[in-house]
């Protein structure tokens, strides 16, 4: 399938300039247009935990702040002109750098690591045909950009000053480097069924065959190996131990305020909104519609398919697994870290490998 | 208290111990011989106090005499006992943080606000009040200090009542 | 597999870590020094005294009345408990004989603050532990426990409701119906917090096997209460050395079984306050069967001048054994008045059962525990 970025640049190569400046607008504005979306994507996610959070815990969550006129109050879209309170609280904070911190190192770390979101949203489909860029090596270019926020994490915690943000550092960058294995263990299994690293092959595969998830009980396990990986990968609960809340007050974030801490919520969120993208067209099916499983209507109008619905199944997909993981966070109490470490190495790693294994013989045989 | 508790320690230690019927306690009149007694009411197979409830000081006025009154309860026989040995100041009487760690912090605490001082315990330091702070508050002739730390101690409350 | 390391074959640079008084999970302002080298804790060392208020040297200049709103605030999540030790200790001095109705009051809303005490306890244990949910459900039913004591005597959380010869306000009319509606609706409830928290896989590998309190420690130190039957003993006051009218009443005392793992562990503390929520109701229904009528000011003395003498009464609150020790010289002001406060042992044996396991472990036995600063540090 071709990219966003040809798109752009077939469009305006009419335009009679040099070609290198040419592809300069075409690369950046696809870069303007992910980064509003990740903007976009923090601001509902916050208020999208925060009702979650507050149903689950039998109260009502935002109810107040409503935008013109619109207050909602006791209904399920109460209070949804918070999402813009809160947006300009975090952005008109003070900025609080504690004596004796490394100004340099503080002031980098948050760029860090979005950025390293920010190069994993390239890799990423939106639907057949709105990719960034359609790398042939696409599976391993997600995982390898998503390992580039460790270092942003150690910096952060190290420029603090703080004991307690070390720990909570180090013990961050530990469980994000270990959680990493299953993951690219999980995905592997994908790239040995369908033969390609690429996206859009991927996804083709699944449409000719059928969903990942159903082909084989092995990728019905590594379907929940990953998932449960990629909640620890991201920092949530039962994971969290980095935040601890009642442990280490907000672990390696604690000295960060205003603006840098909102960057820091961006790339959370945005973390969770690229590995449940992730999941969802490698196991579940990308853009293909739920309907296609069942093989019930042939007329293709009422499959739901094509440009448009793409988009949205994808992101319903997205969205589903993204409450997921709220859920587990408001249900299940934290992990300790040797309890962690535990999981991942000898629990995840010899079942993912078990795994690999097993999808080998099951495609010779089948 | 029974009859047969009393007479169970009346008969090891006769000289040092007294029992008061209107107090319905047992003082000990010498306190050198109080570890003694102590390790006997906790060893012994009819008595066996193992649980120390509560270590109470109390300043009697006159001329600064403290006392001491120890809470005993056997969790195995059910049966109580209630010791207080009295003493002047400056004398030491001996901890019993050894037999029973309970009286550790409860001797801290008794040496914090009384200034009755025990020999031979383990971490003999301040605990309810801070480690700079001098005097020990609940004694009957304990007066507030006009100066902590630099800060004047109010005493004149028409500044805010 | 999460066994305490034998120290001789680790031997690193030691740390003082300090979980400061301000600190999100030590409940109340508690400074813990602990020594540790790196994750494994060698020494825990409790600095209290933040929260102390001079109620024992206040108590001095006081009359015995004026005294009961000052008990309430020690122990501010039990405060009937606490006003009632008092009450008993007093009567002692008094030689009164208190009518019946004022005694089944008095048991009634002594359990009722047991379960708003252990819905704390146990909310508050989840919340250490990192599951946020059941602290809100705990707290919402609480609220409807505080709603009847609203009802009846105005106070939400200080009550200032048992004095010494009786109570201040006579029940009103429609509390025994909305304690019964409370009733119906809070058993169920047991059983859900079981199914979110108790039967927890990872709750489970958090808090059973961790911090295991042996009996013999646990005497030793003066540890009462919850924590000390999770280690295995049915030691109850009000089984015991009833007083009150509890010898009228027929109830289990749940003790540790360590289903989960040991005798004694966190797990074990924290079931052991479940089950006792489930025996107050039972307590509580019998008490309403049969509640006799009367007068609850028959007895209750204009001023209190006590014979000379002491006393000591014991009581059994929602964290242990509640002592008050008053001395009195025939006045109406006590000469000395000692509280022994149950959370005061249980924290001096944090240092005991929690060397050798990991930071995250030490909130999680300190949770378990169930301290309450305003009783430690008085």
């Amino acid at each position: 399938m071709t990219s966003i970025v040809d798109t752009i640049y077939n469009l305006i190569s009419y335009i009679d300039i040099d070609t290198n400046i040419l592809l300069l607008f075409a690369i950046i504005i696809p870069g303007l247009v992910i980064f509003v979306l990740m903007a976009l994507n923090v601001m509902l996610a916050v208020y999208f935990e925060r009702k979650v959070a507050a149903f689950m815990q039998d109260r009502l969550g935002p109810m107040e702040v409503g935008i013109f006129g619109f207050k909602g109050g006791k209904k399920f879209w109460g209070g949804i002109g918070q999402i813009f309170a809160d947006t300009i609280k975090l952005l008109t904070k003070e900025d609080i750098m504690p004596a004796g911190a490394d100004k340099v190192l503080m002031l980098i770390s948050p760029f860090i690591i979005v950025m390293g979101a920010l190069l994993t949203f390239i890799g990423i489909p939106f639907t057949d045909g709105l990719i960034v860029s359609n790398f042939n090596i696409g599976i391993l270019y997600i995982i390898a950009m998503s390992s580039v926020g460790v270092i942003g994490v150690i910096l952060a915690g190290w420029s603090s000053n703080n004991k307690w943000s070390l720990y909570g550092a180090m013990r961050s960058a530990a469980q994000i480097i270990s959680y990493e294995i299953p993951i690219g263990l999980t995905l592997l299994l994908i790239v040995i069924v369908c033969g390609s690293l690429q996206v859009s092959e991927i996804v083709a595969w699944q449409a000719e065959n059928r969903w990942f998830i159903l082909h084989s009980p092995f990728s019905f396990i590594a379907f929940f190996i990953y998932f449960i990986s990629v909640v620890a990968e991201t920092n949530r609960t039962p994971f969290d131990i980095p935040e601890a809340e009642s442990e280490l007050v907000a672990g390696w974030m604690t000295e960060f305020s205003g603006f840098k801490w909102s960057i820091f919520f961006m790339s959370e969120y945005a973390n969770m909104l690229i590995v449940s993208l992730v999941a969802s067209f490698v196991f579940l099916g990308g853009w293909l519609s739920p309907l296609t499983i069942f093989n019930i209507f042939p007329e293709s109008w009422l499959l739901f398919d094509g440009f448009y619905w793409g988009v949205f199944w994808l992101f319903s997909k997205a969205i589903f697994l993204i409450f997921v993981m709220m859920w587990f966070r408001w249900t299940f109490p934290r992990l300790r870290v040797d309890q962690l470490m535990y999981t991942c190495w000898k629990v995840f790693i010899p079942f993912s490998l078990a795994n690999l294994f097993l999808i080998t013989l099951w495609e010779l045989v089948l | 208290m029974s009859e047969k508790i009393i007479n169970n320690i009346s008969k090891q230690f006769n000289n040092s111990i007294e029992y008061s019927k209107e107090n319905n306690c047992i003082f000990v009149i010498n306190p050198d011989k109080w570890l003694e007694i102590a390790t006997f009411i906790l060893n012994d197979n009819d008595l066996k106090f193992d649980y120390l409830m509560c270590i109470t000081g109390y300043d009697l006025g006159e001329s600064s005499r403290f006392g001491v009154a120890y809470n005993f309860y056997s969790t195995s026989l059910k049966h109580y006992i209630e010791i207080r040995v009295e003493i002047d100041e400056d004398i030491e009487i001996s901890s019993i943080a050894n037999l029973w760690n309970a009286a550790n912090w409860h001797e801290r605490e008794t040496f914090d606000l009384y200034g009755i001082k025990f020999s031979n315990h383990p971490d003999m330091k301040r605990i309810l009040l801070p480690e700079d702070w001098e005097g020990h508050p609940l004694r009957k002739d304990y007066k507030t200090p006009d100066y902590y730390n630099g800060m004047p101690v109010p005493k004149d409350k028409s500044y805010w009542e | 597999m999460f066994k305490v390391i034998d120290k001789s074959i680790i031997s690193a640079d030691e740390m003082v870590l300090n979980m400061g008084p301000q600190h999100p999970s030590t409940h109340g302002v508690l400074r813990l020094k602990i020594i540790t080298d790196g994750e494994i804790v060698s020494k825990v060392e409790p600095v209290i005294g933040y929260l102390h208020r001079c109620f024992e040297k206040h108590c001095e200049n006081l009359s015995y009345e004026q005294i009961v709103p000052f008990t309430d605030r020690c122990d501010y999540l039990a405060s009937m408990h606490m006003s009632h030790s008092y009450s008993m200790a007093v009567e002692k001095l008094l030689d009164v004989e208190l009518p019946e109705r004022v005694e089944y009051i008095r048991v009634i809303i002594a359990e009722l603050q047991r379960i708003a005490s252990h819905l704390i306890a146990v909310g508050a244990f989840g919340l250490d532990v990192g599951a946020i949910t059941p602290f809100t459900w705990t707290l919402r039913d609480r609220e409807r426990i505080l709603d009847l004591f609203e009802l009846l005597c105005g106070a939400r959380l200080l009550y200032n409701y048992v004095w010494p010869g009786g109570v201040s306000h006579d029940l009103p009319s429609k509390f025994v119906e909305r304690t019964k509606e409370f009733l119906d609706y809070f058993e169920p409830q047991i059983d859900e917090y079981n199914q979110l928290l108790t039967t927890n896989k990872i709750f489970i590998e958090r808090s059973a096997d961790v911090g295991v309190l042996p009996l013999n420690v646990g005497v030793n130190f003066g540890v009462t209460g919850p924590s000390l039957r999770a280690s295995g003993t049915n030691f109850d006051l009000r089984k015991d050395e009833p007083y009150s009218v509890y010898s009228k009443f027929d109830f289990d005392v749940p003790v540790g079984e360590g289903l989960m793992g040991t005798v004694g562990d966190c797990w074990d503390r924290y079931y052991v306050r479940v089950l006792e929520m489930k025996e107050s109701v039972k307590i509580i229904r019998q008490a309403f069967e049969g509640l006799p009528s009367g007068d609850v000011h028959e007895v209750l003395p204009k001023k209190i001048r006590p014979r000379k003498g002491e006393a000591y009464s014991r009581y059994e609150s929602a964290r242990g054994d509640v002592g008050f020790y008053i001395r009195s010289d025939g006045k109406n002001t006590p000469t000395r008045l000692k509280m022994r406060s149950p959370a005061y042992c249980n924290l001096s044996v944090l240092d005991e059962i929690s060397s050798g396991w990991m930071i995250s472990d030490v909130i999680t036995i300190l949770g378990s525990l169930d301290i309450v600063l305003g009783e430690i540090d008085r």
